[in-house]
């Protein structure tokens, strides 16, 4: 079969975020007009926000969350978008990236020039296991939950197969979020952009202070090793290799390729996507891979015409740290098996070959379910663009990927951006 | 058609402590979660079929932070709970609570190890339900 095309070419020539957070008294609609401001002014050429035609807002949950159903025309009336058709998108984790492939479709379609995609969740107001509750409906109700399943069970139980067929260990995923936490540190936006030996030294300071014995830790993995300072959530993830509760928003302009060079000299163009679903976690062959992420990988490299290696670095959906190892597996940047290695050896820090989430990633950024997957975007298009600050990647930069997973893999969609020039 | 493998059948059966999937009556394929379509070929030829309840443990973990549903029925930080996904011996996998195994020693529980389902009963009278189960033979 001959791969998938676009009818029309569709170009991201806009990007914005709210920091991600724990903020008390912003609501949903308040958070999207914050990253819908700074996308209005982050579009190069300007933008007549009137020639705006379509709304796809990615949510999983402000029901649940916040008592707040049809969030979509609120979201269009606040930021003073209305009567444009305003969309809804929910696929839990993922739902930001299935709007965003909806808009990209809207626009292929040649029905809309100009559509407006985003992602919102406003998580905190719930207490934690309210919280756990409502992420936990993401999975089957009726034959994953009654045992007693959690998302970081799931992810855990991930885990306990991946080290037992491969030899990873719980100071693998330890690393990752080490690694993380090093990125974010360099994100403003992030919620908790501090390095892991930041954190450690402030335990510390904060002991002294209450006059308690100050602990001892050695190093980084010391301090996570410590039940105390990162106990375990579900075991071997602990609190760290965990990603928060968090509010956030984020928004992307999406406009037809023959328009691009109208709003930007360097449009950043949709070179491929992928999409596929799937069953429980119990319904399927592998347990240490997402099996929905690695086919919409290969939709996405075969549209685009391109290789794994290809691409210069990702935001992968590392909602727990197992998940980004076996991502960047699924995703054809290691060898099944050997992604924990790679991660070990550091190919996928900063500096190394396939940086992966330069942003700090869900980990350290925040994880607002459903505004993550356009969280994501607003990274790959900033580092593209040479716009991501201390954070930049030093080097020429051609392909970024995006990788959002919904529930344990039930929904999974992956976008591939191409800068050209 | 009327769809009879439904999530009330199979608790009820649970209640009756038969453990029951469904079964493509030209293939032989067992599922479970009971399924009305078979996804590899799409019929919807089944019938019921029980399980033996014999299979080996394929994942786990031990749950510290748990739902409510869970908080409710004892646990919790310091009363943590093993789950796991159980391949059964005719084929399927389920989810399912894993009892009888050293939760505070998670490094030694293997994958692999064969187990055999129990019923795990919950709630009082009026919200009494069957649970599915298992703990190492």
């Amino acid at each position: 079969m001959s791969p998938k095309k676009l009818a029309r070419g569709v170009a991201l020539v806009g990007a914005g975020m709210s920091k991600f957070g724990s903020f008390k008294g912003k609501s949903s609609r308040d958070l999207f007009v914050e990253a819908y401001v700074e996308m209005l002014e982050s579009v190069e050429k300007g933008i007549d926000p009137t020639m705006i035609e379509a709304l796809y807002v990615g949510n999983y949950s402000s029901d649940l969350f916040e008592g707040q159903g049809h969030i979509a025309p609120i979201m269009a009336s606040w930021t003073g978008l209305s009567p444009l058709p305003a969309v809804r998108v929910e696929d839990a984790c993922a739902s930001a990236g299935v709007a965003l492939r909806e808009g990209i479709l809207a626009v292929a379609s040649g029905m809309y020039d100009v559509v407006l995609v985003g992602g919102v969740e406003k998580m905190t107001d719930l207490a934690t296991e309210k919280v756990t509750d409502t992420l936990a409906t993401a999975a089957d109700v009726q034959y994953e939950l009654p045992a007693g399943f959690t998302f970081p069970g799931f992810y855990a139980a991930m885990a306990t197969a991946y080290m037992n067929d491969f030899g990873a260990t719980p100071e693998t995923f330890m690393k990752v979020g080490i690694k993380n936490h090093f990125n974010g540190s360099m994100n403003e936006k992030a919620q908790f952009g501090a390095k892991i030996s930041t954190l450690m030294e402030a335990r510390r300071a904060s002991a002294a202070k209450k006059g308690l014995p100050v602990p001892e830790w050695d190093d980084e993995l010391e301090f996570l090793h410590d039940d105390r300072a990162n106990p375990p959530i579900a075991w071997p993830m602990r609190l760290y290799d965990c990603s928060p509760i968090s509010d956030g928003a984020a928004v992307v302009l999406l406009v037809s390729e023959d328009i691009a060079k109208k709003f930007s000299d360097t449009p950043i163009y949709v070179a491929g996507m992928g999409q596929a679903s799937d069953g429980a976690l119990h319904d399927r062959d592998t347990l240490t891979s997402i099996p929905a992420a690695k086919l919409a990988g290969e939709q996405a490299y075969k549209m685009a015409g391109i290789t794994p290696a290809e691409i210069d670095f990702a935001e992968v959906h590392d909602c727990f740290t197992i998940a980004e190892i076996i991502a960047t597996e699924d995703l054809g940047f290691f060898e099944q098996g050997k992604g924990w290695q790679a991660a070990e050896a550091g190919d996928t820090s900063r500096d190394g070959k396939k940086p992966i989430n330069l942003s700090g990633g869900l980990k350290s950024k925040g994880h607002p379910v459903g505004a993550s997957g356009v969280g994501q975007v607003v990274e790959v298009w900033k580092q593209l663009l040479g716009k991501a600050g201390d954070r930049q990647l030093q080097r020429k930069l051609k392909y970024g990927l995006t990788h959002n997973v919904g529930g344990t893999g039930q929904t999974c969609v992956v976008h591939i951006f191409e800068r050209r020039g | 058609m009327e769809n009879q493998f439904t999530n009330a059948a199979y608790c009820e059966f649970l209640n009756e402590h038969k453990l029951m999937g469904s079964r493509d009556k030209k293939t032989g394929q067992v599922f479970l979660p009971p399924r009305p379509v078979n996804p590899a070929n799409q019929s919807t030829d089944m019938e019921w079929a029980e399980l033996k309840g014999k299979g080996k443990l394929q994942a786990f973990t031990i749950v510290y932070i748990a739902p409510t549903a869970m908080i409710e029925a004892g646990y919790d930080r310091k009363n943590p709970y093993c789950v796991g996904v159980v391949k059964l011996d005719e084929g399927p996998m389920i989810s399912a609570l894993v009892e009888g195994v050293d939760v505070t020693h998670p490094e030694n529980i293997k994958i692999g190890i064969p187990l055999r389902s129990k019923f795990v009963e919950r709630g009082d009278a009026e919200t009494k339900k069957t649970l599915l189960a298992f703990e190492p033979v």
